[in-house]
């Protein structure tokens, strides 16, 4: 865990006077709509269909018990008893008063929480692999540089106003679960072969309206040159990047009309001129951060304890394990997923009674600390095995030990028309109605590996371009119609999902679906081979036949 | 359901404005004495381009009041009842279309 | 619009020159980026000071070599959103070592006058009198700066720094 100090918080609590003034002037009239809606937004406030929506900030997807207690504490105190989990792991909170909002940041400010630039033109919170520093076999831990770069980014006097918002996300494994190519900036951390610690970096990668993988802008950035060489990378955006039309806005764009090679010579130019600067991080300044991660006393812990070997005799448990349990980097321990992802559930969600009880197994089991992850899910990422069979029960109980994890039902959806201003169909509505389908775990494990996405409008918030199967909602002549793409993936090996054809309406949308997992089923060349290897082998074809033969 | 951003002030058929209100975004209606109401029924119904452009302008005079004007359909029951005219007014003025908690 | 210089309303002692016309035989004078080049010899002989109004979308590279002879650069915010006049600010104090006043014209606005002055600005032509009168306040309302530039405010990463560096030492 990064631990804030007195100066993190000062910022916190002095950005929470601002907002504070902000409202005030704005509910007074003295600040018009205009004027505000920038301000709101850097602060996490968007205004939706039916009240004002309020994204917090959950940086590289790591929060305490504590922080998560107070994330309860706000969903039941401001907002609905519930929260959403969101793909970019920060949280929403879809029912809050904006006369409120400036209490609620008081009250998410005591525990090390803020909503800065969870919205707006700027830069967003930094992602990460949600099991950073446990995974085994990481080049270090990303969180660290995730945290410099957090503190860098945060209330930037020059990239305040970009043309257009600014993601970031960094992985130091060789399985990206951050998905780095579909971020305006992915860093994926290795060593050269002298054995120094830096960054491959990736520039213009992102989904939308116009979806693109990133390009390799460069393949060694010497870990204490990264800020200066994203800072290079912002300069030119902020100076070329497109402000005349919003769907051209994004780096993505400006990489695609220059071509990769000459935006890399901008930037290789400007960083030139930048030199050596105070932005070059000497060793001291990177282990100031790296000092205020915490790490938990793990025990010496035999690899298979005698509670594991018993609790083996459950099928159910079983069953549970081998999906939703991890090896983690120390011997005796395991990575825990908890699936907010329940049969008939809007994906995602949680409930404020929830939240907290995670927080206390958490502290139970887990050395406090909970991880969010951009598939929206949950994570213990510090559980001895031996508890696994205690934990397993308790989450049962809570409704988060649905053992779906990477399968058909752990759906990434955007909430869709049922809240979202932009949005031209529903999201959450079919991704229940497919759980519902694929409620059984035996056919859920027999299709294996199946990530679907599905985005209420182009813009994307659900990441179909990158799902195994994509869907997306559309509007023709007032009805809602989906799109459905196969082939997606956002891992290492990106890339975007086909178009299998016609738009279907919304009742046909969970048969086609089941129309593709048949078809799969019958074509894979064998059990091990995943659908997406299939639809690799394959191409669209054949599914395409299957949906549309009978339509 | 086009965002209400793309429209052109142009009806073809019974509409109303609605908005957001300020200090708690919840959903609102203009009504015929230049107020807003939470209730949809008490919406001012337009049945001209014309008209509807003047009652968006009135509206969208309120900035402090509330945010985000535009103009939407209604349906017009023959006992007198006002209907949302699209899903998307229908999901503003009902609420969520979905079970919160697993069913 | 009132015009802020260190942190006070004052007089603004520029005249703004406007697309074709006379230059005065004296007094200080801030002149469009376009006409100032179209001949800046000539301008540079003008009696007063001279300064240059620089659109944001301009390259600095035709500013630089006339900088040390300027007295005050004003950069363009068409609108509070549009953030390039930010870039050129901190470039114009943080490589070209330009130390003249820096002038922040367009729609400014008090929620960004901790931004403007981090990158350099230091005379603020705001549009309202109500942001104006706040200045001083608003300025106020930040003592913690996570990122270095040109303005001389000490970062949090240095400060720890310091901290850490003085507690070893005690020790």
């Amino acid at each position: 865990m990064y631990a804030y100090d007195e100066l993190d918080r000062t910022l916190i609590n002095e950005r929470v006077s601002e907002f504070r003034d902000q409202v005030k002037r704005r509910l007074s009239g003295e600040l018009t709509e205009d004027e505000f809606k920038m301000l709101r937004l850097q602060n996490g406030v968007y205004l939706q269909l039916h009240a004002y929506m309020f994204r917090v900030a959950i940086p590289y997807g790591t929060l305490s018990s504590k922080q998560l207690r107070r994330l309860a504490h706000v969903a039941r105190r401001y907002d609905r008893g519930y929260g959403h989990f969101t793909t970019r792991q920060n949280i929403q909170y879809n029912w809050i008063k904006l006369s409120d909002l400036p209490d609620a940041l008081a009250d998410l400010a005591e525990v090390g929480i803020h909503a800065m630039q969870t919205s707006g033109n700027n830069m967003r919170n930094v992602t990460s692999d949600q099991w950073a520093g446990v995974a085994p076999g990481e080049v270090e831990d990303p969180r660290i540089w995730s945290e410099i770069l957090r503190q860098h980014t945060t209330l930037h006097p020059e990239f305040s106003f970009l043309p257009r918002k600014f993601k970031i996300a960094i992985t130091a494994s060789e399985h990206d679960r951050a998905a780095i190519k579909v971020h305006d900036i992915g860093l994926r951390l290795h060593k050269n072969a002298d054995g120094e610690t830096g960054f491959e970096v990736l520039v213009g990668g992102g989904l939308g309206r116009t979806p693109f993988i990133a390009k390799i802008i460069k393949p060694f950035v010497h870990g204490r040159d990264i800020l200066s060489y994203v800072e290079a990378i912002l300069r030119v955006y902020n100076q070329y990047g497109r402000r005349d039309n919003i769907y051209k806005a994004r780096i993505k764009i400006l990489v695609h009309e220059l071509g990769i090679e000459k935006f890399a010579r901008e930037v290789d130019e400007e960083w030139k001129q930048m030199g050596h600067s105070a932005l070059t991080l000497d060793h001291s300044a990177i282990e100031e951060v790296r000092s205020r991660f915490s790490y938990p006393a793990y025990e010496k812990l035999p690899h298979m304890p005698d509670e594991l070997k018993q609790a083996a005799h459950d099928p159910l448990f079983e069953r549970w394990r081998k999906n939703s349990v991890a090896p983690h980097k120390v011997q005796g321990y395991s990575i825990v997923t908890l699936s907010l992802k329940p049969v008939g559930g809007p994906p995602g969600d949680a409930t404020a009674d929830q939240m907290d009880a995670v927080a206390d197994l958490a502290d139970k089991y887990s050395f406090g600390e909970i991880r969010v992850g951009h598939e929206q899910n949950l994570v213990l990422p510090h559980v001895a095995k031996r508890d696994l069979p205690q934990l397993w029960k308790a989450l049962d109980r809570l409704g988060l030990a649905t053992p779906n994890v990477n399968l058909v039902t752990d759906i990434i959806a955007c909430p869709g028309l049922d809240y979202c201003s932009l949005a031209n169909a529903r999201s959450i509505p079919i991704a229940q109605e497919l759980t519902r389908r694929f409620a059984n775990h035996d056919t859920a494990e027999m299709i294996g590996r199946l990530h679907i996405n599905i985005s209420g409008c182009i813009n994307a918030c659900g990441h179909h371009h990158v799902g195994h199967i994509g869907i997306l909602g559309v509007e023709k002549n007032g009805e809602e119609f989906y799109q459905i793409t196969i082939g997606g993936r956002a891992d290492e090996n990106a890339q975007m999902g086909v178009l299998i054809g016609p738009a279907v309406p919304y009742a046909e949308v969970a048969d086609v679906i089941e129309d593709i997992v048949e078809a799969y089923l019958a074509l894979r060349d064998r059990p091990e081979e995943l659908f997406v290897d299939t639809v690799k082998r394959l191409g669209v074809e054949p599914f395409k036949e299957r949906v549309y033969a009978t339509r | 359901m086009t965002s209400p951003l793309q429209q052109k002030i142009k009806i073809t058929g019974p509409s109303m404005v609605t908005a957001n209100r300020t200090s708690d975004g919840i959903v609102i209606y203009r009504t015929a004495q230049q107020g807003w109401s939470a209730s949809l029924s008490d919406a001012a119904i337009v049945r001209t381009s014309d008209e509807a452009r003047a009652l968006l302008a009135e509206a969208n005079a309120d900035d402090v009041g509330a945010v985000g004007a535009y103009i939407a359909p209604v349906e017009l029951k023959d006992s007198g009842e006002i209907k949302p005219g699209n899903l998307r007014e229908r999901i503003r003025s009902k609420g969520l279309t979905i079970d919160l908690l697993p069913a | 619009m009132p015009l802020v210089k260190n942190a006070r309303t004052t007089t603004d002692l520029f005249v703004q020159i406007a697309d074709g016309a006379e230059l005065p035989g004296d007094g200080a004078i801030l002149v469009p980026a376009a006409r100032f080049l179209e001949d800046p010899e000539a301008v540079l002989k003008h009696a007063g000071k001279v300064g240059v109004v620089w659109p944001n979308n301009r390259d600095l590279d035709d500013l630089v070599p006339y900088l040390d002879r300027l007295a005050a650069v004003a950069l363009v915010f068409p609108s509070f959103r549009d953030g390039r006049a930010y870039s050129q600010a901190r470039l114009l104090r943080e490589r070209h070592g330009y130390d003249g006043e820096l002038r922040a014209t367009g729609q400014v606005l008090r929620d960004q006058f901790v931004f403007m002055s981090r990158a350099g600005f230091d005379a603020f032509e705001v549009k309202k009198d109500a942001d104006a009168d706040a200045f001083a306040e608003t300025m106020k309302r930040y003592s913690v700066f996570y990122q270095p530039t040109g303005d001389g405010r000490v970062t949090a990463l240095n400060r720890r720094m310091q901290l850490r560096h003085s507690e070893s030492a005690g020790q």
